[in-house]
C-alpha cells in the first residue's frame, strides 16, 4: 500500500471537478438585504478559490477502492432527520398551539422558563428590539436574540427541536409533538395566531420577521477589513 | 510599509543570547506566586533513578490544565496557550467546546453515511475509512467565539491570562483521508453545492458546508498527534476543515448529505452568524482571519528585573501562511518585525519572537499578524467600526499587554483601541 502510494505521486493528473465563478460574491455587498435562499443563483459557487477548484487524484488509483457498502433506503431514512427551509424533510403529522403549550409546560420550562424568556438557558420568546435589527450595534442586544427577532427560518425550529431537545431526553419527541411545540413557540413570538396548526405545508410557508436580514460572508482576505 | 531600523531597544537575537547567556542557566521563570524557582538542590547524579514504564508522565512541577469555563454538556474549556513552547498542543489540553456533551461511541459499530446528491449512497466503517489512502497535516482549530470577553470588555478584569482570553485555540497533527477521496468513491452528482455534516452527539450537531471545501482541503480524521483522536475532539472520527471556525468541523461525524442548497441549521443561523452594524447578520463566516497574541510576557507572569527578555507569541490565519508578525512595545506607535519560527505552515499556529530590552518603565506590548493574502490583523477600532459593538464571533483584533514598573503584566483592556 505504501509503495503503491509513493509510485502514484509522480503520476498525478489534474482533473477539473468544478469551475468556480465569482458571480455571487462579487455582487454581494453589505447593504444587500436579499434573503440568502433567494440570492444564491443555481450556477454560482459560494467559496471562491480558483486554485482550489482543481483537485488531483493519482492517475493509477482504481475507479473505486471498493470499501464501504451501499445502503438501503430504510437505513438512510433512519438517520436523515434534517429539514430544509423549503420543507424538504418534514414528516407527516401536525400540532396545534394549545397542544404545544401543554408539552412546553412539562418538558421545556425547566431550561427556558414559564413564558420562554426566563431561562436559565436560551431565551426563546421576544420581538424586542422590534426596530431595524440592531444586534450588531451594541453588546446590550446580545442576550436579546430570540426565535421571533433573529431566527430566519421556521423550519429550523422543527429540525432543531426534533434532533436535540429536550436536553435530558434528546430525540424523544414525536413528529406531532415537534409540530405542536413549533406552533406554540411561533405563537408566543407573535408570528402565528392562537388557532394555528403546523404541518409539512404550513410550517415552511411562514416568513420569519428576520428572514431578509441575513447576508452571505463577504470577507476575502487581502487588505480590506470586513 | 516603512520599516524602522531596530534600535537600542530591539537588538538581534544573537546579541540577546550573548547578553543573557548567564541569566538563563539555573532559573525558570514562574508566575507571580513564585517569581523564580531554583533547580532542586539534591544532586541527581548521586542517586539511582527510576526505571522505565508503560506510560510517561509530566514532570511534577510542569502540570498543564485547561481552564474549565463551563463544566456543562454545552460548555467549554480553554487551552493554557501561555504555557506552550512549540506549535503542537498536547492532546490532553486541546480546548473543548461541546453542544451536547461528549458521546461514548464504540469503534466497532461506528459508521459514516454519505448520501443525498451522490451516485452511490454508502456507509463506511472505521476500518473502511482507514483503508483509504491516508494524509496527515498540522493545522489549528479555533472556536470562532475565541476572545469574546476581550472584545466586549464585560465581566473581566485586566488580570486575564492568554488562556482565559484566547484559549479556545489548539493545533494538532491530524491524520485521516481527504474528504475528496470519499466523495470520489460515492460519486458526486452534478449540481451538488453543499453538504450537511452531522455529528452523533446528543445535539446531533449539524452545519452546512460549501462543497468547494471538500475539493480543497477538508478531511475526515481519526488520528490526533500520532494516536487515535481523543473523545473530546470527536472519537472515533471528525470533520476537519483547515482554517475554518471550530463549530463547522463537526466532531463524532456520522452523516454527510450532499445538496444543492444550504440546510439553514440552528447553529449556522441563530448561533454562528455575525450581526453587523448595518442591521444585517453575516451567514457562513467560516474562515478565521489572521490573528496573533503575545503569550510571553503576559498575565500572570511577573518580570523580576529590567533587561533583556524575549517577547514570544502565536500567530495564525485561516487563509494560509503567516508571512510576517510585527511587535510594538510602545502601544502601537512603532512596530518591529519579529522572527518567525520554522516550520511556518499554512492554517497553523506559528510562533514568533523578538528580543526586548525592558528599561523598567511602563510598556504596552502588542503584536499584529500579516498573512499571505496581505491581510493585516486589525486594531480594535478598525474591527469595531466594521463589525459593531454587538457582533458575536471572529474577534481577531490586536491584543495588548501592559508591563507595569513593578514587572507585573496585565491585559491592556483600555490599551486595545
Amino acid at each position: 500500500m505504501k509503495g503503491y502510494q509513493l509510485l502514484s505521486i509522480s503520476l498525478v493528473r489534474k482533473i477539473t471537478i468544478t469551475s468556480a465563478t465569482v458571480i455571487f460574491l462579487a455582487s454581494c455587498i453589505e447593504k444587500d438585504r436579499k434573503s440568502v435562499m433567494g440570492s444564491l443563483p443555481d450556477d454560482s459557487t459560494y467559496y471562491q478559490n480558483p486554485a482550489d477548484s482543481m483537485v488531483s487524484f493519482p492517475k493509477d488509483w482504481p475507479e473505486s477502492f471498493g470499501y464501504g457498502r451501499t445502503v438501503l433506503a430504510e437505513e438512510i431514512s433512519a438517520w436523515d432527520i434534517d429539514v430544509m427551509p423549503d420543507g424538504t424533510g418534514l414528516p407527516a403529522g401536525s400540532g396545534t398551539v394549545s397542544e404545544g403549550s401543554i408539552i412546553y409546560k412539562h418538558k421545556c420550562t425547566a431550561c427556558h422558563g414559564v413564558t420562554g424568556i426566563e431561562g436559565p438557558f436560551d431565551k426563546l420568546v421576544g420581538r424586542e428590539p422590534r426596530n431595524n435589527f440592531p444586534f450588531g450595534k451594541d453588546y446590550k442586544y446580545s442576550s436579546m436574540r430570540t426565535i421571533g427577532n433573529y431566527w430566519p427560518y421556521a423550519t429550523t425550529l422543527f429540525d432543531y427541536i426534533r434532533r436535540a431537545m429536550p436536553q435530558n431526553e434528546p430525540g424523544s419527541l414525536t413528529a406531532d409533538e415537534v409540530y405542536a411545540l413549533s406552533a406554540y413557540l411561533l405563537h408566543l413570538n407573535e408570528i402565528v395566531p392562537s388557532d394555528a396548526v403546523m404541518d409539512l405545508k404550513t410550517l415552511p410557508a411562514i416568513e420569519m420577521p428576520a428572514r431578509d436580514r441575513f447576508v452571505m460572508d463577504n470577507r476575502r482576505g487581502g487588505r480590506e477589513i470586513r | 510599509m516603512e520599516w524602522k531600523k531596530i534600535d537600542q531597544h530591539l537588538l538581534s537575537r544573537r546579541t540577546l543570547l550573548a547578553a543573557s547567556g548567564g541569566l538563563i542557566s539555573g532559573v525558570i521563570l514562574k508566575t507571580a506566586a513564585n517569581a523564580m524557582t531554583v533547580f532542586s538542590p539534591t544532586d541527581p547524579t548521586k542517586t539511582i533513578g527510576r526505571g522505565s514504564s508503560a506510560i510517561g508522565k509530566r514532570a511534577p512541577v510542569e502540570q498543564l490544565t485547561r481552564y474549565v469555563n463551563r463544566p456543562t454538556p454545552s460548555g467549554e474549556s480553554m487551552c493554557p496557550i501561555q504555557d506552550l513552547v512549540g506549535i503542537i498542543t498536547p492532546s490532553d489540553i486541546h480546548f473543548e467546546r461541546h453542544h451536547g456533551g461528549i458521546p461514548t461511541i464504540e469503534p466497532e459499530t461506528y459508521e459514516l453515511l454519505i448520501h443525498g446528491m451522490v451516485e452511490r449512497p454508502m456507509k463506511f466503517t472505521l476500518a473502511d475509512l482507514k483503508r483509504f489512502p491516508q494524509r496527515s497535516r498540522i493545522c489549528f482549530i479555533e472556536c470562532s467565539g475565541n476572545g469574546y470577553s476581550g472584545y466586549y470588555k464585560q465581566g473581566i478584569t485586566e488580570e486575564l491570562s492568554p488562556q482565559r482570553l484566547d484559549g479556545l485555540l489548539s493545533t494538532s497533527e491530524w491524520t485521516g483521508m481527504m474528504l475528496s477521496t470519499l466523495f470520489r468513491e460515492v460519486g458526486v452528482k452534478p449540481g451538488a453545492k453543499w453538504f450537511l455534516a452531522e455529528g452523533s452527539d446528543a445535539a446531533v450537531m449539524t452545519r452546512s458546508i460549501p462543497i468547494e471545501k471538500a475539493w480543497d482541503d477538508a478531511m475526515i480524521v481519526f488520528g490526533q498527534n500520532g494516536e487515535a483522536i481523543r473523545p473530546e475532539q470527536g472519537y472515533p472520527a471528525r470533520l476537519l476543515l483547515p482554517g475554518w471556525e471550530g463549530n463547522s468541523q463537526v466532531k463524532w461525524i456520522r452523516r454527510l448529505e450532499l445538496s444543492d442548497k444550504p440546510f439553514m441549521t440552528r447553529e449556522e443561523t441563530s448561533k454562528y452568524s455575525d450581526p453587523l452594524p448595518d442591521c444585517t447578520a453575516r451567514l457562513f463566516s467560516f474562515v478565521m482571519d489572521a490573528k496573533s497574541i503575545i503569550t510571553f510576557p503576559s498575565f500572570p507572569y511577573v518580570l523580576p528585573e529590567k533587561g533583556w527578555w524575549e517577547i514570544q507569541g502565536f500567530a495564525w490565519s485561516g487563509r494560509g501562511k503567516i508571512i510576517r508578525v510585527e511587535v510594538s512595545t510602545d502601544g502601537g506607535r512603532n512596530w518591529y518585525r519579529a522572527e518567525l519560527q520554522e516550520p511556518v505552515l499554512s492554517k497553523c499556529q506559528t510562533r514568533f519572537r523578538i528580543p526586548w530590552n525592558w528599561n523598567g518603565r511602563k510598556s504596552i506590548l502588542m503584536s499584529r499578524a500579516i498573512d499571505e493574502t496581505g491581510y493585516i490583523q486589525p486594531s480594535y477600532a478598525q474591527l469595531e467600526k466594521v463589525r459593531g459593538k454587538g457582533t458575536s464571533y471572529h474577534f481577531n483584533h490586536i491584543r495588548a499587554w501592559k508591563v507595569e514598573q513593578d514587572g507585573r503584566v496585565l491585559l491592556g483592556l483600555n490599551e486595545m483601541a
